[in-house]
Order: structure tokens, then sequence, then C-alpha cells
């Protein structure tokens, strides 16, 4: 999978509240949620994101409550993938499961700006940053990890461990 | 003979039927309870319906609990609650909470007994870490994680390394678990066990009550951690007899058990604790702060709202008043505790005190209800984060404290320790 979009820069330790703040999380709809995304952190966020685009921040992403809407209003926005300097760890588990790419590489974080062209290649691992002409290698997904994304997401393994039961 | 191994390994080990595992592994554990509430039970249910499944593996196991957003504090929320309940009932869940019957998720488990030592519990919301206090391995989970687990009764782990905690020395007067926790994740950060178990010991722990124990190891998400973990001991047992439906299996770390780190604390040293915005880790001594102004105080919530803490605020609040200008709220974390706090005379003091006194709910911790900030108004919570936008406006301030500083300030009008007011 190749994305190819432009940066929205973000700090470290971005949480899940400013994600999604939690007052709007009296619906599961991916939509609406993602008519929030960020809201709290960037409220011009919703207004300048376009389809493809990558969210690229410090370490820590995703810290906080264990909200799936934050990688569900995320995605729903149109970002193809986000690129951290780290994961929190429950985000990171969410986001593998409902189909969010993400990648770990601080390398790339740290010398990419908001507007900055990226092309970020997730089975290779491998962030470029076109506007600057830098490639970065990103760390891969463990092999356990892997199964899960090629299955199409945590669901669709249950489903075939079901069917084998 | 195994290799050492710590608590969270054994415990993880026998749940995958091994004799033994070790920190880096992926494993399938067995689960013995899978945990969701009122905002994450919605999007779970619409995974597990998505992906045409049909019954939970086991309907005992299954814990469903409305605290989030209830009493519905809206339309859309009501919904969210009727989707849970309809499943719940669908399902033949015992284990679903509602009005009148619940408490906060990591409140009323562990005191109905639900989760018991040597248990390894998921749950859809990042405070499950709470349960390491009873010595289980409880950590947090998303929604379609906790799917997975109600489907098949299991979940994938990798085992974490371990952080040990060693707290030295005696607290002082009115110095609790909450300040021993913010002290240490003010010292690692707030991703300093980022990926890890936080294994807390030492002398200090084992002198405090299990309310202590749970608070600090509810906190361990605050710091990244996966879980936090305290070996159980006499006052665990305690707690636990007479309240666990099931056999408790209890596990201690091995003496040469492996640790990503140590850390010795001189616990005595710690003084009582604040967070300032916005993030746990900003923690300072109280007296720092001393003199500023605060618009409303919070007492509560799965990090506080245990009935030792409402003790505490009573301490603080007996016979004086709430200042004016500032709103108090006192949310009890159960139905038991609050009618406990009922008989013990503490809603009494409360409310002499000029004090709001609410049924359980998670409600203002997270900005969902009952006490939502305006712009520019600060507050002292004893609840468990200060992001941005947490308890209301964007531009409003949560600092964190435990029961002591936030029933002191109360009184005053601004930070204050309890030395201020108790003198």
């Amino acid at each position: 999978m190749i994305f190819e979009g432009r940066a929205h820069k973000y700090g470290r330790d971005v949480d899940t509240d400013v994600i999604i703040p939690a007052r709007y999380l009296n619906t599961s709809d991916p939509d609406e949620l993602a008519g929030h995304c960020m809201e709290d952190i960037d409220s011009g966020f919703i207004g300048r994101v376009k389809p493809g685009d990558i969210i690229v921040a410090g370490e820590n992403f995703g810290c906080g409550s264990s909200r799936e809407q934050a990688p569900v209003a995320i995605k729903a926005a149109g970002v193809a993938c986000v690129v951290a300097a780290s994961f929190a760890r429950i985000f990171y588990r969410n986001a593998i499961n409902i189909g969010l790419p993400i990648l770990v590489c601080p390398e790339a974080v740290r010398e990419t700006g908001t507007g900055d062209e990226l092309r970020v290649d997730l089975d290779a691992g491998e962030v470029e940053n076109v506007t600057k002409g830098r490639t970065y290698a990103a760390d891969r997904f463990p092999g356990f990890m892997q199964e899960i994304v090629a299955a199409g997401g945590l669901m669709n393994r249950v489903r075939q461990r079901m069917a084998e039961k | 003979m195994a290799e050492p191994m710590t608590i969270t390994e054994k415990i993880l080990a026998r749940a995958c039927g091994l004799e033994e595992v070790h920190a880096g592994e992926f494993v399938n554990a067995k689960l013995d309870l899978a945990l969701a509430n009122d905002i994450t039970a919605p999007l779970a249910i619409n995974e597990f319906r998505g992906a045409g499944l049909e019954k939970v593996w086991d309907p005992e196991r299954v814990a469903l609990v409305c605290d989030h957003f209830v009493p519905n504090k809206d339309i859309k929320s009501a919904e969210q609650a009727k989707q849970v309940r309809d499943f719940a009932a669908e399902q033949g869940i015992e284990g679903f909470f509602d009005v009148g019957r619940m408490g906060i998720e990591h409140v009323i488990l562990p005191e109905l007994g639900i989760v018991v030592p040597g248990d390894v519990v998921i749950g859809a919301d990042s405070h499950t870490c709470t349960y390491g206090a009873l010595g289980a391995f409880a950590t947090g989970v998303g929604s379609t994680d906790l799917a997975a687990g109600m489907a098949t009764g299991e979940v994938w782990l990798r085992v974490p390394e371990t952080v040990r905690f060693v707290y030295s020395g005696t607290l002082g007067r009115y110095v609790t678990g909450k300040d021993l926790v913010l002290d240490t994740i003010g010292r690692i950060g707030v991703d300093g066990a980022l990926y890890q178990a936080m294994e807390f010991a030492g002398e200090a722990v084992a002198a405090m009550p299990m309310s202590g124990r749970f608070t600090m190891c509810n906190m361990a998400i605050e710091a990244g951690g996966k879980s936090g973990i305290i070996e159980p001991d006499e006052v665990t047992m305690e707690y636990v007899s007479g309240r666990a439906r099931r056999e408790p299996v209890l596990f201690s770390s091995d003496n040469n058990a492996v640790y990503a780190d140590v850390m010795e604390i001189d616990a005595g040293a710690v003084r009582p604790q604040v967070a300032k915005p916005h993030l746990p880790s900003n923690a300072v001594d109280a007296e720092e702060l001393s003199g500023m102004d605060i618009d409303q105080v919070v007492i509560g919530s799965c990090t506080n709202g245990r009935m030792d803490d409402l003790r505490m605020a009573a301490e603080v609040l007996k016979g004086r008043k709430v200042a004016p200008g500032v709103r108090t709220i006192i949310i009890p974390g159960s139905q038991h505790i609050y009618q406990q706090a009922i008989k013990e005379g503490l809603v009494d003091i409360f409310i002499d005190a000029e004090a709001a006194v609410s049924t359980p709910t998670c409600g203002p911790c997270l900005g969902g209800h009952m006490g939502i900030l305006a712009a520019g108004e600060r507050c002292v919570a004893t609840t468990n984060r200060n992001f941005v936008g947490r308890m209301g406006h964007p531009e409003s301030e949560v600092y964190l404290a435990g029961p002591y500083v936030a029933a002191a300030t109360a009184v005053t009008g601004y930070v204050s320790v309890p030395e201020e007011v108790l003198a």
C-alpha cells in the first residue's frame, strides 16, 4: 500500500481527548465523529484536511482514553495514514484493528513540516518527504500484527478462526 | 525449572496454559472477564454483529456497565445505553449494570468480587488497569479488541516488560496513593512506562489500604503503562474475602525476576501533589500552587470515588463551608458507597458544607455532564486526566489532586494543602 498526501504536523502527547472530545462520544457514526476530528487541538483541521492527507506527530500519539472513536474519526476524516515518533499502546492496537495505517518513524517526523508532500510505502516501511527530497526507513509491524493487517482487520481474523472451529 | 518470572508473566503464563512466558513474547491469553461501558460497548456490539457473530463466548464473563453518560445526558446517550441494555438482555449477560444498580465500572467490579486476584481482564476503557491492585493482569483495549474478546474469550498480547517501583518509608499524614502516583508520573513522564507493566511495591504500598492501591494502579495508563500491578497480600485477601465470586489465584514475582528497570522512591519525602494542565505528568507539590483561585472542585471518579476517598473529603469538610464562588461536586463511585456515606453521616457533612452530591457517574471526569467547565474556568479534581478540553471548554483547566487537597481547596477557594484548613 502506497499513500501520497500532504502532512499535518503536531507535537508530542496528542491525546485521544483532543483527537475526538468525549462530548461527541454519544454517537458511533464515523462521519459524525470525523466532523469533530482534532477539534480541541486544531479547530481548522476539518476545514483543511483533504482525502489522502497524512498526520505526522511526535512521541506518544493517541495517549489517554481507549476510545476507538479516535482512529475511527481520523480515518473517516479522509486521513490515509499516521506517521509518529511513537504511539500509545491502545491507540496502536485500535488503529491496526480498524485498518488505519500507522507507521513509527521518528526521523521523518523530525524533518517534516505541515504542508510537506509525503509518500508512504507501508509494505516497504518507507516514508519519503517529496518536498524535501528525503527518504526514511520506518519500523515495520511485527509478524503477529501483519497477520491481522493481511486479514483485513481483527474481526475478519476472528471470523476466519471461528469458521475453522 | 522455569526461568524466574514477574507476577505479570506468571498470570499470563497460567492464562495461556504454559509453564512460563517472558517479556516480548506474543501470546494468546484466555480471558476471565471482558468489560465495556456505554460509550465503548456500542462500537464493540456493532463490530460483533458486523462480523456475523451471534453469541458471546460466555455471558458470565462479560460485564457491561453504563456509567459514562448515564443517567442519560441526552437523546443520543440514551440510544447508546439502550443498545447496550438490549444486547445484555439478548445475550443473557447478568453482569449488566444500569442506573440504580450502576456504579463506576472500576469501582463496582472489584467491590462485587467480579474481578479477583490472578485474573486476566480486558476492558474497553483505559482505566481497566485499576484491577492490578488485586494482583490481576488487567489492561485497556479498544472496542474491536473487546468485540473479539467477547466472541472468542481470548486476547492476543505482547507480554510486557515490567518496571518495579519500590516505595520505601511511611507516607506523611495527608499524603495518599494519589500523591504517590502523581509524583511517580511526574518523574517518568506520560510515556515513561509505555507498553510496560508498572509493579508497585515497598513498605509504603504494603501499608496502603486497597483504596490507595486501586488509585495507583488506575493511573498506570497515565504513564503509558499497559498495566499496573501489586502483589496480593493480607490487605488484598481481607478485601477479597466475602466478595470473590471465583477462587482467587495468588501470584508474586520471583526474587530474581527480570525487570526493565527498578526505581527506588522515598515515599516519606513525597508531599501532596497537584498535576497542572495539560498533562498528568505536570505534578508539583501542592504548596507551589498555593493561592491560585479555582471555580470548581470534583471529588469522585474511578480514581478516587471510593469510601476512603469520601472519608478524607469529609474529614476536611466537616463543620466547614465550601468557599463562595466554588462549586463542589462529590460523586460516590457506587450505590453501596453512596449508601455507606449516608450511614456514616458523610453526605450530611457534604450537604451542610454546600457541596452537591450526585448518583454515581463518570460524568465530569471526561467532560460528559454533571460539572462541565466554561472557558477560562479552573477545576481541582480527584480524577485522572487534565488534557485540553477534558472537563469542558478547550480553554478550561483541570488540576489533578487527591481528596485531601481537593477538599481543602473547596474550603478556601484556592489551591490549598489540608494543613491549611485542618490546623
